[in-house]
């Protein structure tokens, strides 16, 4: 494959997120349209994709920096800053409205301090909107990291969150 | 001998409790001795009743539900490992009326077999339909899908047969099969319930294709919500190449088919078959002109077959049984069977495949059971977010592609969402806007600003007085025709059937402050 030429143009990077795009990188180069296989995997790796990569990623993909920003930030799924420990994707959709999606979201901003794309102050929950989970026989529902939930009350919400702080 | 224990490991049963479940029956049986054999398998779909727990006896399988974990000592007290009398106690699975009546073709393995487990899938008919394909030239092939009238279960309904056809004809070094697994509409959940419950019939189907047309990658685009499904298909996708069913030399056919999950990134607009090769393709997913179309100029610019999970999960069926078995269900253009999913406000949500004719009102109230508020059902929105929200008086219209049409909607991916009379219609037709312009891809004008000015135009038309809300709704009017018209893809272009249908058929609700100022 060819190989850009900006290679001494690399900004700085911090050495954690150099390792960790170079194992990604190095894994899944040679897949057809690698981008998306290879942004899942530093966001697996790191939590997001951090500004700093970028250069990184686009040298080794080949691809030009504007490249690989534009489809970090057409997708709704990446992200350039870092999340809390566990991220909450509530459902937003239809069916969850049908079934009281709105006031359990007003409750869980309230009870968690935060609006949308926000991360509790100490840093445990980031919350993230979602547009269907696939669980609409048993909204509302919310997924926290790839732990699926249904039939989510307000009270169930804080019997949850009671349980994960012990 | 052991008794064998089933206990889903669809996501929607694991949301409500069936991991926990699955391990207290686990516990139990080792206090108490018994053998028992859990089997995690897919969901039956009746969801109100999940965790539904089934026990297999010389009798049949007989089911309990919803069951939590704390209800498994009575369980066992109550002997169900023999079909014993419980508060939770459903009877014979196959008697319970919601299923008994049900036409399931598509979804006939789902809940029943092991999803993991190669063996269970050729035991209950799989790889029937390969086989058949086997001994059949490619053009058969395509003349039996065609022959059965299979149309896109996406959404576009868009006859499966001349796809493949297109694609067998055309000229190319290299071919693909993609799967569209972006199922993103709400209120549908049957290609999860596929996925997760019976991984093979996708992988023999795309198989199956590929052989047809003379493809030799598949790619199963999935949405990134769906982590239960990726890894079902995974298992299977490794467990399909060690029996020889992909690889290098598929069944000894000297032809070769591989397949890779691909994982989408939260982009509703990677739903649409354009975008979503642009994003296997690694870059925005961003709509495509079309012409040309996929079947010519697809994935890396080379021919290929794009379908939706379950328009692909019926075709072995169809392969196995004949094209006039499946053509022989269904009405009018509408044939064969369609998975409809039963959403939201609804005491019995869940999944019904039947043959296209029967009504809305057979689906809500028959199956549904009425709203699980208890209130009165007041609209329903069918086809996802940018299916029309349609009118009880309407209910007697049939689950058909063209019937729908002629009432202004649509049948999409056959997702039913059910609300009841506390539902707000302007605030829904507001979302509808809303949706659309935090999807648009941006390519295209009347979807990118047409949505954010529906959204704003709306507000107006709620805040203002009668004088301003009229003639906004002569400007929200237009704005639709405008999107309808001029948007490249189904996103613009069909994000106004929510709006439109809830200014015609609950005007009143729009009425806002004039109402309150003119009262």
């Amino acid at each position: 494959m060819k190989r850009a030429t900006n290679a001494a143009s690399l900004p700085d990077i911090p050495e954690d997120v150099r390792a960790a795009v170079l194992e990604v990188t190095n894994r899944l180069k040679e897949l057809p349209g690698a981008l998306l296989p290879v942004l899942h995997g530093v966001q697996a790796a790191l939590g997001y994709v951090p500004e700093a990569s970028v250069p990184l990623i686009a040298r080794e993909l080949n691809l030009s920096r504007a490249d690989v920003h534009g489809v970090i930030s057409f997708y709704h799924f990446f992200r350039s800053k870092h999340a809390g420990r566990r991220v909450i994707y509530l459902c937003r959709a239809e069916s969850c409205q049908s079934m009281g999606a709105a006031t359990l979201e007003k409750h869980i901003k309230q009870r968690l301090g935060v609006d949308f794309h926000e991360t509790t102050a100490n840093g445990a929950y980031t919350l993230e909107p979602v547009y269907c989970l696939g669980n609409c026989a048993c909204s509302p529902a919310m997924m926290v990291d790839d732990e699926l939930k249904g039939r989510v009350t307000p009270e169930g919400f804080d019997a949850w969150l009671a349980a994960e702080a012990t | 001998m052991s008794i064998t224990v089933y206990v889903p490991r669809d996501a929607g049963a694991l949301s409500v409790g069936a991991e926990a479940v699955a391990a207290a029956i686990a516990a139990e049986a080792r206090r108490r001795d018994a053998d028992v054999r859990i089997v995690r398998n897919g969901s039956r779909g009746l969801y109100w009743l999940e965790p539904m727990v089934e026990v297999d006896t010389a009798d049949g399988r007989v089911a309990y539900g919803p069951v939590q974990a704390d209800d498994v000592p009575s369980l066992f007290d109550a002997d169900f490992l023999h079909a014993g009398q419980h508060a939770l106690a459903l009877g014979p699975t196959e008697a319970i009326a919601y299923l008994k009546s049900q036409q399931r073709l598509t979804f006939a393995r789902v809940g029943i077999v092991d999803p993991r487990s190669l063996d269970d899938y050729r035991a209950h008919g799989g790889y029937r339909g390969l086989e058949a394909a086997l001994g059949m030239s490619g053009a058969d092939v395509v003349q039996t899908v065609t022959d059965a009238s299979l149309r896109g279960r996406g959404g576009a309904a868009f006859p499966a047969g001349i796809k493949w056809k297109t694609c067998l004809d055309a000229q190319a070094d290299r071919k693909y099969i993609v799967c569209n697994a972006d199922e993103g509409d709400s209120g549908t959940y049957a290609d999860r319930m596929i996925m997760e419950g019976d991984p093979f019939v996708l992988i023999e189907a795309m198989a199956i294709a590929g052989l047809t047309v003379g493809a030799t990658q598949g790619y199963i685009y999935l949405r990134c919500e769906y982590p239960h499904a990726q890894r079902a298909l995974e298992a299977a996708i490794t467990a399909a190449e060690a029996e020889g069913y992909l690889g290098d030399n598929v069944r000894g056919s000297g032809n070769a088919f591989h397949l890779e999950v691909r994982i989408a990134a939260g982009a509703y607009i990677c739903g649409d078959e354009t975008s979503l090769l642009e994003s296997l393709e690694g870059k925005r997913g961003q709509v495509r002109f079309k012409p040309p179309l996929p079947a010519i100029q697809g994935l890396f610019g080379k021919p290929t077959v794009i379908n939706n999970v379950i328009t692909l999960a019926s075709v072995p069926i169809i392969l196995d049984q004949g094209a006039a078995f499946y053509r022989d269900y269904g009405m009018g253009r509408s044939r064969g069977t369609l998975p409809i999913q039963l959403a939201g406000n609804l005491k019995r949500p869940g999944l019904v495949e039947r043959a296209f004719g029967l009504t809305l009102r057979e689906l809500i109230e028959d199956y549904g059971g009425g709203t699980a508020s208890g209130r009165p059902v007041r609209a329903v929105q069918v086809g996802g977010p940018l299916g029309a929200y349609i009118p009880v008086s309407q209910f007697d219209t049939p689950i058909d592609y063209e019937a729908f049409i002629a009432i202004g909607g649509m049948l999409g991916h056959g997702g039913v969402v059910v609300f009841d009379d506390s539902v707000d219609m302007a605030a829904q037709a507001r979302y509808a806007m809303e949706f659309c312009a935090i999807e648009s891809c941006g390519k295209c004008t009347p979807c990118r600003i047409g949505s954010i000015r529906g959204v704003e135009v709306i507000d107006r038309i709620v805040a203002g007085t009668v004088a301003e809300r009229e003639r906004n709704e002569v400007l929200l009017r237009d704005l639709c025709q405008t999107m309808l018209a001029g948007s490249l893809c189904a996103l613009g272009g069909m994000a106004p059937y929510p709006v439109l249908s809830a200014l015609d058929h609950f005007p009143e609700d729009f009425a806002g402050a004039a109402e309150t100022v003119a009262s």
